[in-house]
């Protein structure tokens, strides 16, 4: 029952965050949301019963990634938006397309509560779990992965590199 | 298994227990810093307030009380009031999950020496630290100060740097160990090899290299000397707390020796053995020798990081950002490679 009123809980506060975020004018206030909605995330996992992937849901997003953005903000010293008067066409059309596409979902997941459903704190998350499965059941993607996360990285070296080329040839700018 | 209500009394005595030995901890590694940087330096330290100026702690938190809270005009009102709060509150909630002995005995109740004991408590610390990193950098960014910008983005950069440095090293350990859990970490380092060394990580499980990545990390970690880039006062006023004043900046001070003590007592739990030592005496020396041990251990740990903190001097910027990735990084991958292939060819089939 604790559980449950916890769940519902923190899933509203992870829904906040997420309306939040897009409400706010100023770059920090909007990630400083997605914290929240992050860290919510966390408890929900937790509560689901999979602890290790709350805690690395907090080590990594909230702790790494997120303060990787608001390093940039930083950084860049970003201020407020500028707000525009939005388009008639994400009104008339995406309003009621998300309400529509919220509702089959609602819908769905009621009437087929079969597909893939789970009772809180019954999801097998302990860490020998997840690593069997990342280790033995899930080996090929987990690697393909990691070859992308390598491609991604390599990319942003050479992009960051550019600049400091100034010595090239003429005719061999790049 | 206790009662909901011997569990709730039990709960709140250990938390309001721990947190009041964790901030007299925190005052007094401050007053021990002073004096034994005083002696390294050959001043004498406090000597005023109290025999051994051991009341100095005291007076400066009063002074800290009842000084004036200036909130300089151009802040961002609410993170400047709320990052000092962030890193506090995120230093004192990582203790939580640290156990400093095994249970005690007390009317028939078992009760172990741990606020809580969490299966992830390793993972729990981590990601709590890792959280602390916000009260820096926002104190930095809504302090509309550029010394306080300079010195949260370097926080935010350096912690986030060696953050990966301090995962990787503590790897090893789990490896060895096999759990997540600080007590089982702890349980598996009991006992003694060849006779008469003790099992611990450090030795044993031959993690030397790790403890080393592990504390050269864990200074970076929590801003000290050599690391201290953040609040370089040469060359940055006082960092990203240069615009703090009063108990906010207390707040602040807090944190990092809060930090600094959590850092010790991993490093005692994961590498030193946590409270193995030898236990002999009667009934009650018995059950509180282990809770001795580990203070020694922390302490220890302490006394090191005040050590380093009177004999080197500041990394540059570069220095110390190629130092975590060029140096700290490699190594800690290849102790983490070493120590899988140990593993892999001595564990029983």
């Amino acid at each position: 029952m604790l559980h449950l009123i916890l769940f519902l809980v923190f899933g509203a506060i992870c829904v906040a965050g997420a309306i939040n975020l897009l409400a706010q004018s100023h770059p920090i206030s909007s990630a400083l949301s997605l914290v929240v909605v992050m860290a919510s995330l966390a408890v929900e996992y937790l509560l689901l019963g999979a602890e290790f992937v709350a805690a690395v849901q907090v080590i990594v997003y909230a702790g790494a990634v997120m303060v990787l953005f608001i390093f940039v903000i930083m950084l860049l010293n970003a201020g407020e938006e500028e707000r525009t008067k939005g388009s008639k066409v994400a009104m008339i059309l995406g309003v009621p397309g998300i309400l529509t596409a919220g509702l089959l979902i609602a819908w769905t997941l009621i009437h087929r509560s079969n597909a893939g459903s789970v009772t809180l704190g019954a999801l097998p998350g302990s860490p020998q779990t997840i690593g069997k499965l990342l280790f033995h059941d899930f080996l090929l993607p987990f690697e393909v992965t990691s070859v992308l996360v390598l491609i991604a990285i390599m990319g942003a070296v050479v992009l960051a590199q550019r600049a400091e080329t100034p010595n090239l040839p003429p005719g061999k700018e790049i | 298994m206790l009662s909901l209500p011997v569990y709730i009394i039990a709960s709140v005595i250990k938390t309001v227990l721990v947190i009041f030995i964790l901030l007299t901890a925190v005052a007094y590694t401050v007053w021990l810093e002073r004096k034994v940087v005083g002696h390294i330096q050959n001043r004498w330290g406090p000597t005023r307030v109290g025999p051994f100026g051991l009341l100095q702690p005291l007076a400066d938190g009063v002074k800290f009380l009842v000084k004036e809270d200036l909130t300089p005009p151009h802040v961002y009102r609410p993170l400047f009031i709320a990052a000092p709060m962030i890193a506090v509150i995120c230093a004192l909630t990582s203790i939580s999950v640290i156990p400093f002995g095994n249970s005690i005995t007390i009317r028939g109740y078992q009760i172990p020496l741990q606020i809580t004991d969490v299966n992830t408590g390793l993972l729990v610390v981590l990601g709590v630290t890792s959280i602390g990193v916000y009260g820096v950098a926002l104190a930095g960014w809504s302090s509309n100060n550029k010394y306080s910008l300079l010195g949260g983005l370097r926080a935010s950069a350096q912690m986030v740097s060696y953050e990966i440095c301090l995962g990787l090293s503590l790897v090893g350990v789990l490896i060895v160990s096999g759990s997540f859990s600080l007590r089982e970490i702890v349980q598996a380092q009991s006992g003694h090899f060849w006779g008469f060394l003790p099992k611990w990580n450090i030795l044993y499980g031959g993690q030397f290299v790790a403890f080393f990545v592990y504390l050269m990390a864990a200074y970076a970690e929590t801003n000290r000397i050599p690391f201290d880039l953040p609040e370089a006062e040469t060359e940055l006023v006082a960092g990203y707390h240069t615009e703090y004043s009063a108990m906010k900046f207390a707040m602040f001070f807090m944190a990092e020796y809060a930090n600094m003590i959590t850092v010790a007592c991993l490093a005692t739990l994961l590498f030193l053995g946590g409270w193995s030592g030898p236990v002999f005496g009667p009934p009650l020396l018995r059950s509180l020798l282990p809770v001795f041990w580990f203070v020694a251990k922390v302490f220890v740990f302490l006394f090191i990081y005040i050590w380093v903190r009177g004999t080197l001097p500041r990394f540059r910027y570069d220095q110390l950002m190629a130092f975590g990735w060029k140096f700290l990084f490699p190594l800690a991958i290849a102790n983490l490679v070493v120590t899988a292939l140990f593993v892999a060819y001595f564990s029983p089939k």
